[in-house]
């Protein structure tokens, strides 16, 4: 059986062979791509550290099988910066400490990004605890990702009001 | 300000954001690479009859299996090196989860086919997996520890109250997001490059040589991050490492070893399930006269840290109390269970639990308030000040630091407001705790207190710097950038931080204990100030001043009013003089001393204070609970970096509140460990986080003994200030005896055996 897929990961077409029906996305990333800013905690969907978005939606790749994705498109980490310039979820997590060891970071900020994206983030820090529990840090970071995400709809937010004004 | 004191972002911070920052799984695959699986002992404890690697071997891409025999050197993984630990079971299994053996494969799914493939032939012995069981035989790991002051046969019997009790607390899996991992690449002639995810290069380094039966001089050992440790990567990494460098050693091949989660969980070591039994004599007031008590570690099967731990433990016992006539004994038990390891607090937040524990007791015996009795066996004040072992703790700061807490937290008002909620809801029960720590800093084993660094200033005035710490996310190397600039003068983004070597600091100690700043921040320190006297000197020459006149600031370098050029261009001098800007730096913790044998001495160098409050709801009908505020004072002395030391006190409390209520090992009759992922063990989540959530490092409270720029260690002490959510729990359900970790059932029994 010789499958193939295609997908548009951070803007670029991919055109892949899957060899084994199997592989996840999460290994697809990192084993094929290169893309090792996704990262493998627990390989059981339970950890969040390999949360990528998949056509807008959070995912967790390691439980997403490729061949089911024929077609989709996929944001990573390594793909959220416009250049040189940080997303405004990256900066919030520089600025508030949303982070020590980094191993669940790129996990983190792709659920806000996509937290943010479903219009879920709010101004409730409430909110944000639970739209991100999906996410496990155990350095304990969580106070400062709270605060990150927080700050971020609220940059993202101010961005938008200027420009309708 | 870059330099000592500044609230700086770690030095990875930019690239953790864009997923640049590289852990040793995401370094590119060389070619040739060989992926490594482990075969795990299927039962508690049993005789190996036969491991047939041929099933294994028969499958496609599956390269070499190895066992306990292969080992060129000795099968032997102790850090001592005398003890009986195997990197390979060898006749004998000890704990379900022991690692057999090492298939290694062209692929990562290969190698685990391999394994799975194995059946080791095992003729089953009956394990010992209770604890109690462990006390009552006498399974003892290594000699008993005794703890002793004053006649306590005399203090028990004049004391008008006495109580006694027994409770027990819970291990606690480390999980690390970034599971045990390490890359062991040949070199020429017998070298091996070995990169680990380890926060002990050097122990990694001797292991991997005893492993080999070569020099230690041939292996090299590299590790420039760990997603996260806490303590699980200062023993455990060594034995993922050596099974990488034999199997890389016997292909000639780079091998990779990455446990998945589940294995990690099976066959590393977690932190010390610990049990208690305790009688005491008091008065009426609550001052305690005597005290005798048992603390008994489980060890697991074999050794590892725990004559550590257990010293810690027992001389954690007291905390911040005094009590004039106490014997205390401590055991390590042995069972047929992982062998239990280093875990932040080592021993420390077991040890500190007994007082609390006890004061509850008194409180219920004589009508007083837990607060109360607290206050009247705080140590200093009326009450002695010396720990049973002889070093003085500072009564004054321990009262200090707790009343700031109970402050901040507006405790009377609050415990006033939560009586009226508790009235008024007839299903939730609010609950009120606090806590005090004093924590010694200092690794126990006294030898094990010194450190290395190595810097060099290049001719552009740029600055490499190496020590023998490693970073684990708590923010060490900013730290010790920090410390350098401001030797230098510098801005630290002139520092180049580097990866952590045996082959640039050798024979190091483990990053641990909380001593990473406070040790190779002076070596560093040590370093610098030698090189930077020597540029002195050369300035001094070119400008024909006395050298103390000399002075380092802001990348500058600059002598009376107009005198000045670049650090850059002085370096250049400097080479063009022939002179050396390279260094190295080597520090000792002064001032310890320990009598293993009258367990006597001054084991630490300073006590780290710290104090808090956790409000607690908790459902009578399902023993549900949260935390609802927590109010932390850590004394900090003077702050290296407040953005990374509040940051360790916030994460530290989070993972502690994990260890006390939510998170739960439990172990099958047969011994087998069913909680093997986070779907079955439950580590603090962002929900799990107080809403009122409130950190201050103490002001204006340098450290008194001779530490970095008066900074205090803070990796370990905050994690025990969830203690305060363990009498919180009681408080709100009337327990008097609690055992950890508090689930929704253990409150439910609590509750429903006539709490409130």
């Amino acid at each position: 059986m010789n499958l193939s897929i295609t997908l548009t990961v951070n803007g670029r077409e991919r055109m892949l062979a899957l060899p084994d029906p199997r592989v996840t996305l999460l290994d697809l990333l990192r084993d094929r791509l290169d893309l090792t800013g996704t990262k493998k905690g627990c390989d059981r969907g339970h950890c969040g550290a390999c949360t990528i978005l998949v056509d807008g939606r959070r995912t967790n790749s390691c439980l997403a099988l490729a061949i089911s994705h024929d077609g989709a498109d996929i944001l990573t980490i390594e793909g959220v910066a416009h250049g040189d310039t940080l997303d405004p979820v990256q900066a919030a997590f520089i600025a508030h400490d949303g982070f020590q060891c980094g191993y669940c970071t790129p996990g983190q900020i792709m659920s806000a990004i996509g937290l943010i994206r479903e219009g879920q983030a709010g101004t409730d820090p409430e909110r944000v605890r639970e739209g991100m529990s999906g996410n496990l840090c155990r350095c304990g970071a969580y106070a400062g990702i709270t605060e990150a995400v927080l700050e971020a709809q609220r940059a993202l937010d101010a961005a938008e009001q200027e420009q309708a004004a | 300000m870059d330099g000592m004191g500044a609230a700086l972002r770690q030095d990875s911070a930019l690239r953790h954001a864009t997923g640049e920052a590289g852990f040793i799984d995401d370094l590119p695959e060389v070619p040739g690479l060989l992926h490594g699986a482990l075969v795990l002992s299927p039962v508690a404890h049993g005789r190996i009859e036969a491991l047939d690697p041929a099933p294994a071997l028969a499958l496609p891409g599956v390269v070499a299996v190895f066992g306990p025999g292969d080992a060129p050197g000795r099968n032997d993984i102790s850090a001592s090196g005398a003890a009986q630990e195997p990197l390979f079971a060898e006749h004998l299994v000890e704990h379900w989860g022991q690692a057999m053996a090492l298939v290694v494969a062209t692929d990562r799914d290969a190698a685990l086919a391999g394994a799975a493939a194995i059946t080791p032939v095992i003729h089953a012995l009956p394990p010992v997996l209770e604890l109690a069981e462990a006390v009552a035989a006498r399974s003892l790991l290594m000699p008993p520890q005794v703890l002793a002051r004053g006649d306590v046969v005399a203090g028990m019997a004049q004391a008008p109250l006495t109580a006694s009790g027994s409770f027990r607390c819970g291990g606690q899996e480390h999980f690390y997001l970034e599971g045990q991992i390490a890359i062991a690449t040949p070199g020429e002639d017998g070298d091996l490059l070995v990169l680990s995810s380890t926060q002990h290069p050097t122990e990694v380094q001797h292991i991997i040589a005893r492993v080999l039966g070569c020099a230690q001089n041939r292996i090299t050992v590299q590790c420039r991050r760990m997603g996260g440790a806490f303590g699980g990567k200062e023993s455990n990494a060594s034995w993922v490492a050596a099974a990488a460098a034999l199997a890389a050693h016997a292909t000639g091949r780079p091998v990779k070893l990455r446990l998945t989660r589940k294995a990690d969980m099976a066959a590393t070591g977690k932190r010390h399930p610990f049990l208690f039994r305790w009688t005491a004599g008091f008065d009426a007031t609550g001052r305690i006269a005597a005290l005798e008590a048992l603390l008994a570690a489980d060890g697991g099967h074999s050794l590892d840290m725990t004559p550590g731990v257990v010293f810690r433990a027992i001389t954690h016992a007291l905390n911040a109390y005094d009590v004039p006539a106490l014997r205390i004994e401590a055991l390590g038990c042995k069972t047929n269970t992982v062998s239990n390891t280093a875990f932040r607090g080592f021993g420390g937040p077991q040890g500190v639990l007994l007082m609390e524990e006890i004061f509850r007791s008194i409180a219920a015996a004589t009508g007083l308030d837990v607060e109360t009795v607290r206050a009247k066996n705080m140590a200093g004040g009326e009450n002695g000040d010396e720990t049973p072992y002889g070093q003085a703790l500072d009564g004054k700061l321990i009262r200090r630091v707790h009343a700031e807490a109970l402050a901040a937290s507006g405790w009377v008002e609050r415990r006033a407001a939560i009586a009226a909620f508790n009235a008024e809801h007839p299903t939730l029960r609010k609950g009120l705790g606090s806590f005090a720590l004093a924590f010694g800093i200092s690794f126990g084993v006294m030898h094990m207190n010194q450190a290395g660094a190595l810097v060099h200033v290049y001719e552009d005035g740029s600055i490499r710097l190496n020590h023998g710490g490693t970073e684990m996310g708590q923010g060490l190397f900013i730290k010790v950038a920090q410390v350098v600039a401001s030797a230098f003068g510098v801005p630290v983004e002139r520092i180049r931080i580097t990866a952590t070597s045996t082959g640039e600091v050798p024979n190091t100690s483990p990053t641990a204990a909380s001593t990473g700043s406070d040790l190779n921040g002076w070596a560093a320190h040590l370093a610098a100030s030698a090189i930077r006297e020597r540029m002195a000197g050369v300035a001094a020459e070119i400008w024909a001043v006395e050298a103390g006149e000399i002075g380092f600031e802001d990348g500058m370098v600059r002598a009376g009013g107009n005198r000045q050029m670049s650090f850059g261009e002085l370096a250049h001098a400097c080479i063009r003089r022939r002179v050396s800007l390279s260094a190295t730096g080597f520090y000792k913790t002064p001032d310890i001393h320990w009598d293993p044998v009258a367990m006597r001495g001054k084991p630490f160098f300073y006590f780290s204070y710290g104090a808090s409050v956790a409000e607690v709801v908790v459902d009578r009908l399902t023993g549900e609970h949260r935390c609802l505020g927590a109010w932390l004072v850590q004394d900090c002395g003077r702050s290296l970096n407040p953005a990374v030391d509040r940051g360790q006190i916030e994460g530290a409390f989070i993972q502690g509140m994990g260890w006390m209520t939510s998170e739960e090992l439990y172990w099958d009759r047969t011994g087998r460990l069913r909680s093997l992922g986070p779907s079955t063990y439950k580590i603090p989540g962002s929900r799990d986080v107080p809403p009122v959530f409130v950190t201050r490092i103490l002001e204006g409270s340098p450290a008194r003994a001779e530490t970095i720029f008066r900074s205090k260690a803070v990796g370990e002490p905050p994690l025990m200030l969830a203690t305060a959510v363990w009498n919180a729990l009681c408080d709100a359900t009337g327990a008097v005896s609690l055992d950890l970790p508090a689930s929704p059932e253990r409150l439910l029994a609590a509750i429903r055996a006539g709490g409130r």
